[in-house]
């Protein structure tokens, strides 16, 4: 089983010992059993990552996981960085950061020259969220093609009208449809007859 | 004059072969149908499946996968098509020689599948290149593949060689190539090729 | 080769490559491999350029299989998106059922019984044999040795998916965990078939072994070939396999001990030189201590429900909040993340892709060797599409 590992609170205190007036702030998480997570500041993420992954006590060398998330209702975009430590076996600490809005303060600093297993993820994150990662050696889009334009996993997003009609129980579903097919969201025509 | 099966089948006992141009011609085409060596998803390591000891799809004729599309009479697509994909199948599509058939293997190949709500994923191979047989499943299993096998041959032999109903190669049109769809800014342009597929008509009214 | 510095974890940046046209050394011959291309396991495609035969630069193209999983799984329930994991990594549907459910449960705070634990590690372990056997298959296939290894890992892997399908009813996509148990209960006559094919495996693995491990050409084509340093594995968060093949010991059913794992006897084998040959060898080890542990949980499994009879399945609407669950599947650690907002579909549903993560060396274990290695050391990495590209 895992080391202990200092709680979430104990590191906050230690970063912010480390790097006065950067802000940095818990965020709770209800969820049975699970713990806090930091959220970070964009202009000392760089720095607060090199120090989780320098020193001694957390040496959290493995970023394991890199997820987007886009939050329409605050109105920003968040990255979260799960760490782990593969030198003393502890782990996950939560790292979050956020940008300034979804429109044009999207830019974040890249957390891949402190962690290599960033690369892919955050150029994941670049092409379904938009986020900007600066200093990223090679931001490309990964999944989808480079001339595409939108930000398809933002809850914002629009898909491209090729919807088609099916049978489905789905309101949703039809209600797209209704959309695309207008002549089908008229009234029912009666059963033709060569159908019977 | 006149020769019915029975009476052939009967000359057959003895010794004497009779067939027209058409059966032989037909009889080589659906027995050597040689897949292009190509998988795109789940349904591909099925396909793979397919052609191992067990379930050994070399009893059929079709055992020789090529890695070529110049070589390859069989397009099996097995498994999802995806919207960054698609200019690449039909690609496939065209480089191969005619006489060429296409599978689609899956629910995905058919019409997107479980996946058909995505951003990325094509609503079914249908609305670029023509396809011969389709093989529902999920993916289908190596049975379900050596059926739509066996039903691609009967599709092969019942097809006359002459008239109207001769197949693609014969006619005298260059239909050997299909128009390969764009990376558009929000989608595939063409999202389909019109000549080959449109959408089917509603048949009920969706709630309102 | 690797220094001490952080830099040269880092890709290595176009500028260190020579120009493409050249006149006084020659032009690079830049190389599309895929995304069509037997070699590459699916619709992968990499950018390779040449110098000669020689790679100087290699650039991994993806998307070619991105179905939008983490977009699908946000627009249904949470019970719904189990069928879509099967299709993740679909030779590992059983171990991706697994990590969901784990996520699940950690966000819900739902018990699993007893028995549907030990029906975890043993068709986890049971992933993990036909995972590997296929792997080596289709690694040899890489090497030329074409047909033959294939085919005996298939005909193995068929008598694995004989045991999905009488359990789950599906060969490859099982869809057989829930939060808080599994679907329905294996019995005694499966439990008993599943002894059979463990105690049978060995025998396989001794044969397999014989035509490969000392094979002239298999050791001349894989010994020495895409060496990855302890040190780079770590930071580019490479998992699994090819971690342990780099020497270091982290192997996630140890460290986070999560289900009935502590209860165990197993090692975990470790790599010296971290090439691909001690890749295939970790895979082959790996198997080998994948029999004792299904033995074990053979023998020990109780009686007792296969599911929490609180468990809630459909309707299920968890609490605002947030987990991670974490599982070490065959190609390394496949995780899910999962953001509730108390809705019945998650806010946010995130899978950790081994795959591609794994992928992020690629590049520098083939800089310098010549493509037809780079075929090799691909392989070595054990990457399935749907996982890679989602």
């Amino acid at each position: 089983m895992n080391p202990a590992m200092e709680t979430p609170e104990q590191i906050r205190d230690r970063l912010l010992a480390r790097f006065p007036g950067a802000e940095i702030s818990l965020v709770p998480n209800p969820a049975p059993g699970a713990q806090p997570s930091l959220c970070v500041g964009a202009a000392h993420l760089r720095e607060a990552a090199v120090f989780l992954r320098d020193d001694d006590a957390l040496r959290l060398d493995y970023c394991s996981n890199v997820t987007g998330i886009d939050w329409p209702k605050p109105g920003h975009l968040e990255v979260v960085y799960h760490l782990y430590s593969m030198a003393l076996r502890h782990g996950p600490l939560v790292l979050r950061a956020r940008t300034g809005n979804r429109a044009d303060l999207v830019s974040l600093p890249s957390l891949t020259p402190v962690w290599r297993s960033c690369e892919f993820q955050e150029r994941e994150v670049f092409d379904l969220y938009g986020v900007v990662f600066e200093g990223h050696p090679d931001l490309r889009r990964l999944l989808m093609w480079d001339e595409f334009k939108d930000f398809p996993m933002r809850k914002d997003y629009v898909e491209p009208p090729d919807y088609e009609w099916e049978p489905t129980a789905h309101d949703a579903v039809a209600a797209k449809a209704a959309l695309q097919h207008p002549a089908a969201a008229a009234p029912s025509p009666a059963p033709s007859p060569e159908k019977t | 004059m006149e020769i019915t099966p029975e009476q052939k089948d009967e000359l057959r006992r003895h010794g004497i072969l009779l067939t027209s141009l058409e059966e032989l011609y037909n009889w080589g085409r659906s027995h050597s149908v040689w897949p292009l060596q190509f998988g795109l998803a789940c349904c591909a390591i099925e396909m793979i499946a397919t052609s191992m000891a067990r379930f050994d799809i070399a009893r059929f004729g079709s055992e020789v996968f090529r890695p070529s599309p110049r070589q390859a009479d069989l397009l099996i697509v097995s498994g999802t098509v995806t919207k960054k994909m698609a200019p690449q199948v039909v690609r496939l599509w065209n480089q191969m020689p005619e006489p060429k058939y296409c599978i689609a293997m899956g629910a995905c190949a058919i019409s997107g599948g479980p996946f058909k709500q995505g951003y990325n994923v094509l609503k079914g191979i249908d609305r670029y290149i023509p396809v011969d047989v389709y093989i529902p499943g999920c993916p289908p299993r190596p049975e379900a593949l050596l059926n739509g096998l066996i039903t691609l041959q009967a599709k092969i032999s019942g097809q006359s060689i002459s008239g109207p109903d001769a197949p693609r190669h014969l006619g005298s049109a260059d239909s050997c190539e299909y128009p390969v769809p764009e990376f558009g800014g929000h989608d595939l342009e063409p999202p389909k090729n019109p000549d080959l597929w449109q959408p089917p008509a509603p048949a009920r009214a969706p709630k309102p | 080769m690797i220094e001490a510095s952080t830099d040269a974890l880092l890709p290595s940046p176009g500028s260190r490559v020579r120009p493409v046209r050249d006149p006084f050394h020659g032009d690079l011959l830049e190389v599309s491999m895929g995304p069509h291309h037997p070699s590459t396991h699916g619709v992968f495609r990499m950018v390779a350029t040449l110098d000669g035969e020689t790679i100087v630069r290699l650039k991994p193209v993806f998307g070619y299989l991105h179905r939008n999983h983490e977009k699908l799984g946000e627009s249904t329930t949470y019970l719904a998106s189990m069928p879509y994991t099967d299709r993740l990594d679909y030779l590992c549907s059983m171990t991706n059922n697994w990590a969901y459910a784990l996520a699940v449960e950690r966000l819900i705070g739902q018990p699993v019984p007893e028995r549907a634990e030990y029906v975890r590690v043993i068709l986890a372990e049971l992933t993990r044999l036909l995972n590997h056997t296929c792997l080596a298959g289709f690694l040899l296939q890489d090497c030329g040795a074409s047909g033959t290894p294939l085919m005996y890992a298939f005909r193995e892997r068929e008598k694995i998916l004989d045991l999905f399908e009488s359990l789950s009813g599906s060969r490859m996509m099982c869809n057989y965990q829930r939060f808080g148990g599994c679907r329905v209960d294996p019995g005694a006559h499966w439990l008993a078939a599943a002894s059979r094919v463990t105690e049978g495996y060995g025998r396989f693995l001794d044969e397999f072994e014989a035509l490969l491990t000392g094979n002239e050409i298999m050791m001349a084509r894989t010994q020495g070939v895409g060496p990855l340093s302890a040190k780079l594995a770590v930071a580019a968060g490479v998992t699994g396999p090819m971690l342990r093949a780099a020497g270091v010991a982290y192997d996630i059913r140890k460290v986070d001990g999560y289900g009935i794992y502590p209860r165990f006897n197993f090692r975990v084998p470790l790599g010296e030189h971290g090439d691909t040959y001690d890749r295939y060898m970790l895979r082959i080890l790996e198997m080998r201590e994948s029999i004792p542990i299904l033995r074990q949980a053979l023998a020990e499994i109780p009686a007792g429900p296969i599911m929490d009879p609180k468990a809630r399945l459909r309707g299920l609407r968890p609490k605002a909040g947030e987990s991670y669950g974490r599982i070490e599947g065959p190609k390394g650690e496949i995780g899910f993340y999962l953001v509730s907002d108390g809705t019945p579909n998650p806010y946010r549903y995130r899978v950790r892709p081994p795959s591609l993560i794994n992928l992020t060396i690629l590049e520098d274990l083939c800089l310098g060797r010549t493509i037809a290695d780079a075929v090799i050391i691909l392989g070595s990495v054990d990457i399935v599409l749907g996982e890679v590209d989602r």
